[in-house]
């Protein structure tokens, strides 16, 4: 182990970034695909289905327990709809701009698997007991990168839309852009109280998420407690305009099915249609990585249970050095932030299977009426109250 | 006419807010993600199947084990698609069946034109044609859709037979040609 890991120090440090974002997103890409069997399997459990559950693979199948458990939960449907994208035809419509209808899937998914790289994921201690984040770049601008690089997604979907050069498909398009455009101001305003107030005079200024983690595994009852519990108008503000930047339910007005055929995707298919998917599903995971950073304390276990407390506790109830070893410490924090990742993947799914979609008059009435006066006021509020206990 | 007025009452703040409405919806949801599925996996489990449930035409034998069908082609006259073709044929001499006369040589339901109306079994008054539980007919060419004698006493079967209409007639014959010969 120690070896192997000299041994990863010694290469290059372009070979070393290189290794470290394949396994960022060797981690991510299967995640963003599973989800679209997730997303099937939560509808049809949600209506009382079993959801697909027939497909099954020669040899892989036949393994006594684990084969029919497979099959059960439709994996090997999901490598079956993964190798169909892969395979069929992919057909051009004659009508469309071919640079920019080949070039929308790509602009979809490089922002939103970019995000990726400014958003940490676990921490481990090092030998001084201080608290060292996991992230593929440690940049001090953390937040407003990830907004600046997950706006630029919006273009993605206008590109296409435009491109398509059909009646459904363009206004997809306007509705991606107007509705992203909107939510991306009270995004925006939401999460400017949590780092008005982790920016204490006397701090230094940082807009970098591990800070916001850092904030809320301080001792004590407030120092304890995860953002949404301090903030919780915020946090609200963000969910729901996450759920509105991601496009789901119940704002999926670009794609809105029953008005607009398939909106901005109408004329793709194939592997191009599933990139799309895939962008749209690690938009998701992104934003709910950010909300939990923001909001829901990062990668400790529970509110006002740090990590640390967790393996000191785990090191002292059972005495084993190996608790706090890097690599466990590190592995342990990974698993902590994705299960947060996944049950809030789980609940946008959800979500999508109880709320109807909205109009769309109903979702500009609630992104300039509602949400956004609202965040202004939370804004005004906190930063006011703030400058009472921190000046 | 009288007109009612409705009152409609103001939504309160909570209604207007929407979010304790999609708090009980997603309690409702993930009570139903917990709930056994209502899904029948067909090829593995079957539905139920209820009495009277008028499935495949076929023939059926007496509860020794003789074929009732007598011939009489009511049920090739009543079938409203022509579905049911019967070549009437003797019965052979000396057996105890002599007294029906006939007994089909050919019997052949074509299940592409058959629309399960039950009218065969409703004329037949030999009570040899039932419509029965099977459901699922499939084959791979119209030839095959055909269901011919042999097939159609071995989907039919034997029913328990409520009259014994001939052995009471013979039994009554019988007693006659005692009694008051």
């Amino acid at each position: 182990m120690s070896t192997l890991l000299a041994r990863f120090f010694e290469l290059p440090l372009f070979v070393q970034d290189l290794l470290k974002g394949l396994a960022v997103i060797a981690v991510v890409f299967p995640i963003a695909s599973a989800c679209s069997m997730a997303e099937r399997k939560v509808s049809a459990w949600i209506q009382g289905r079993p959801g697909p559950n027939r497909t099954v693979v020669p040899w892989l199948g036949w393994i006594p327990v684990v084969g029919p458990v497979l099959q059960r939960l439709g994996i090997f449907q999901l490598m079956a709809d993964g190798l169909k994208f892969l395979f069929k035809e992919e057909p051009v419509p004659r009508q469309v701009n071919r640079l920019y209808y080949v070039l929308a899937p790509a602009i979809a998914i490089i922002p939103a698997f970019t995000t990726v790289t400014v958003v940490p994921f676990g921490a481990y201690f090092d030998p001084q007991g201080k608290i060292i984040p996991l992230a593929l770049s440690h940049v001090d601008v953390g937040i407003l990168a990830v907004f600046a690089v997950a706006s630029l997604g919006v273009y993605s979907l206008i590109l296409a839309g435009w491109a398509s050069n059909s009646k459904y498909p363009f206004l997809g398009g306007i509705r991606a852009s107007a509705q992203l455009i909107s939510y991306e101001l009270s995004l925006t305003l939401a999460v400017v109280p949590v780092f008005l107030w982790i920016n204490a005079p006397g701090t230094g200024a940082s807009l970098s998420l591990e800070r916001a983690v850092a904030f809320q595994s301080q001792p004590g009852f407030w120092g304890g407690a995860w953002f949404v519990f301090v903030m919780p108008v915020s946090a609200l503000i963000f969910l729901i305009a996450l759920f509105a930047e991601t496009n789901r339910q119940p704002f999926d007005m670009p794609e809105s099915e029953s008005d607009l055929v398939g909106g901005f995707h109408t004329e793709y298919g194939a592997f191009k249609w599933a990139l799309f998917f895939v962008a749209e599903y690690a938009n998701m995971i992104v934003g709910s990585g950010v909300f939990i950073l923001l909001f829901l304390g990062g990668w400790n276990p529970l509110p006002w249970v740090p990590l640390s407390a967790l393996i000191g506790g785990l090191h002292h109830a059972t005495g084993w050095a190996f608790w706090i070893h890097p690599a466990v410490v590190g592995l342990l924090s990974i698993a902590i932030f994705l299960g947060k990742i996944l049950f809030l993947l789980f609940f946008f799914m959800w979500v999508r299977w109880t709320v109807p979609r909205f109009r769309y008059d109903q979702v500009m009435k609630l992104g300039w009426r509602t949400l956004l006066p609202l965040a202004v006021a939370n804004l005004i509020a906190y930063a006011i109250g703030i400058a009472f206990i921190q000046g | 006419m009288a007109v009612i007025q409705v009152q409609r009452k103001p939504l309160t703040l909570a209604e207007r807010a929407y979010l304790p409405q999609i708090a009980a919806g997603l309690k409702i949801t993930l009570k139903h993600l917990f709930a056994p599925n209502e899904t029948l996996e067909y090829p593995e489990q079957r539905p139920a199947i209820p009495a009277g449930y008028r499935g495949v035409p076929t023939l059926v034998e007496d509860p020794n084990g003789r074929e009732k069908c007598v011939s009489c082609q009511l049920c090739e006259f009543v079938c409203p698609p022509k579905a049911i073709r019967i070549t009437p044929g003797s019965v052979p001499e000396g057996g105890d069946r002599d007294h029906v006369e006939k007994a089909p040589a050919a019997f052949d339901i074509d299940m592409l034109r058959c629309i399960y109306c039950g009218l065969c079994q409703e004329v037949c008054p030999e009570e040899a044609i039932f419509l029965q539980n099977q459901y699922s007919v499939s084959g791979y060419s119209r030839a095959e859709m055909v269901n011919h004698k042999d097939r159609l006493y071995e989907l039919g079967g034997v029913l328990p037979d409520r009259h014994f209409k001939w052995d009471k007639k013979k039994a009554a014959e019988a007693a006659a040609a005692h009694g008051h010969a």
